[in-house]
């Protein structure tokens, strides 16, 4: 299974784990199985039709998924997951 | 012991070493393509002024330092000194060490000068800054001439909060010559634990002010330019055009975005970072050297609320030293014009974990400001664009 990195801000939905191992053959099948296992993080995630907000980063190891197939990624075992939310601080 | 005079001295050395004149090394200069000049000069006769094609090498240290100039033992050298009998001595000198394709120059720089060729008074550092920059300058990558321009260049820093505090105590330090500060803030109690360009006593004053005094303690090369004012669409122009080069550690969206927007438009680069809690971002965006920009990164905002402040959230102090140290690097590497920059890859620090990772980030043909097709052509209202109601409306409550 991927391996998928919660950024801290989204630990709290996951007890605290930075790291998880999640079954599926894309990336859209990760985050389904994702938010399904810690439902806290649908709303974090996903928007109301079911699409990854674009204001968040989804990379297959370093590679962002809009550069790849988008949901339609396809994801190895050995891959990992990064979810990257956009920051705004800097004070 | 038998005493040899300077003459007689010289007189043997003419003998075994070639001279040209002034204008044979000029007609040299335009034709043998490989020819090296070197100006033995001392340093207070080079700063009078030199030709711009002459290296400099005080005759001190001819020998020692030739070999990092000329390699090759059969390379056209021309040596150069005042009136030309120094480098008679320095050719003959060189003869000896194996250089076969040696010549003094008659009559030297004077010569040069008083036959009416081009000279230029170069620019160098004070003695001052020679000892306050040694540790740059040693360093072939940056060097003097690299330095001089780290003191040229003009560095707008969006915010001297906690990215900005370490990213121009940093810059200041390098001697990075101008640096202008856009904050409309004052320093509060609360800023202490992580904005260490601001001390105690400056509670309560002008960020832009604090800073200006910390750095005015510092580095006297340095000049600061205070805007105590928030950028917006309507300054945004003026502000950034003064600059080479923005480091954005601004504390929200719209201001990233009108930041971006604004130096894809007048082609600047743009060092951005961002933290929170315990992450933090690093990247170039340079949309002239063909970067993506922080659009093709993250093509919308988050709705209001959805992505909580430093404010809501908290961020450990020393993380912002960590982020905006590396700003700062990215910022001396594109000056200096040294490395690989940063551009179309993001560096995300995970202070929890103790991790480094690298990420790409692609140009999108699509994207709205640095696209193939751009729409947004000029600054817009950003706080509308990131959905944020104006004074009097309504702001949702951050969810946490």
């Amino acid at each position: 299974m991927a391996t998928v990195r919660i950024p801290s801000p989204l630990r709290k939905y996951t007890g605290g784990q930075a790291k998880i191992t999640v079954p599926g053959a894309t990336v859209g099948e990760v985050v389904q199985n994702l938010v399904q296992t810690y439902p806290g993080m649908q709303s974090r995630l996903q928007d109301d039709a079911g699409e990854i907000k674009r204001f968040i980063n989804i990379f297959v190891n370093e590679n962002e998924i809009r550069s790849l197939q988008g949901a339609d990624s396809p994801v190895a075992e050995t891959d990992e997951i990064s979810i990257v939310p956009a920051m705004a601080g800097g004070k | 012991m038998t005493y040899v005079s300077v003459q007689r001295l010289l007189a043997e050395a003419k003998k075994e070493i070639n001279e040209i004149s002034v204008h044979q090394l000029k007609d040299a200069l335009t034709r043998v393509e490989d020819l090296v000049l070197i100006d033995i000069r001392e340093l207070d006769e080079w700063e009078q002024g030199s030709l711009d094609e002459a290296f400099f090498l005080p005759r001190g240290n001819l020998e020692f330092g030739i070999e990092n100039i000329v390699m090759e033992r059969d390379t056209p050298i021309a040596l150069m000194c005042a009136g030309g009998v120094r480098s008679i001595f320095a050719a003959k000198s060189l003869q000896d060490m194996g250089y076969t394709n040696v010549a003094s120059v008659a009559g030297g720089f004077n010569g040069w000068k008083n036959a009416g060729y081009p000279f230029s008074v170069p620019r160098s550092l004070t003695a001052e800054q020679r000892s306050r920059y040694a540790r740059h300058t040693i360093m072939p990558e940056v060097g003097e001439a690299g330095q001089l321009k780290l003191l040229d260049a003009k560095v707008l820093l969006i915010g001297a909060g906690g990215l900005g505090s370490p990213a121009a105590i940093y810059l200041a330090a390098a001697g990075v010559g101008t640096i202008g500060l856009v904050d409309f803030d004052v320093v509060d109690t609360s800023n202490l634990q992580r904005q260490i360009i601001h001390r105690l006593d400056a509670v309560g004053k002008p960020k832009v002010q604090s800073a200006a005094d910390t750095i005015a303690r510092l580095n006297p090369d340095v000049r600061v330019v205070g805007h105590q004012t928030q950028i917006t669409s309507e300054n945004a122009f003026d502000l950034i055009e003064q600059y080479d080069i923005v480091l954005n550690g601004s504390d929200n969206f719209p201001t990233r975005y009108l930041v971006n927007d604004a130096c894809v438009l007048l082609g600047k680069p743009l060092v951005d970072a961002s933290i929170f809690r315990f992450d933090g971002s690093v990247t170039v965006y340079d949309t002239a050297a063909g970067s993506p920009c922080y659009r093709c990164q993250y093509p919308d905002p988050p709705p209001p609320g959805d992505v909580p402040s430093c404010a809501e959230g908290g961020v450990l102090g020393v993380l912002p030293g960590i982020i905006g140290s590396l700003q700062a690097v990215e910022a001396i590497k594109l000056i200096v014009g040294i490395g690989t920059p940063l551009t179309g890859r993001v560096l995300q620090y995970d202070a929890l974990e103790a991790e480094f990772r690298e990420f790409r980030i692609h140009k999108n043909p699509d994207c709205p400001v640095c696209g193939e097709h751009p729409t947004v052509t000029q600054l817009i209202d950003y706080q509308e664009f990131c959905g944020i109601p104006h004074p009097n409306g309504n702001v949702p409550e951050p969810a946490l």
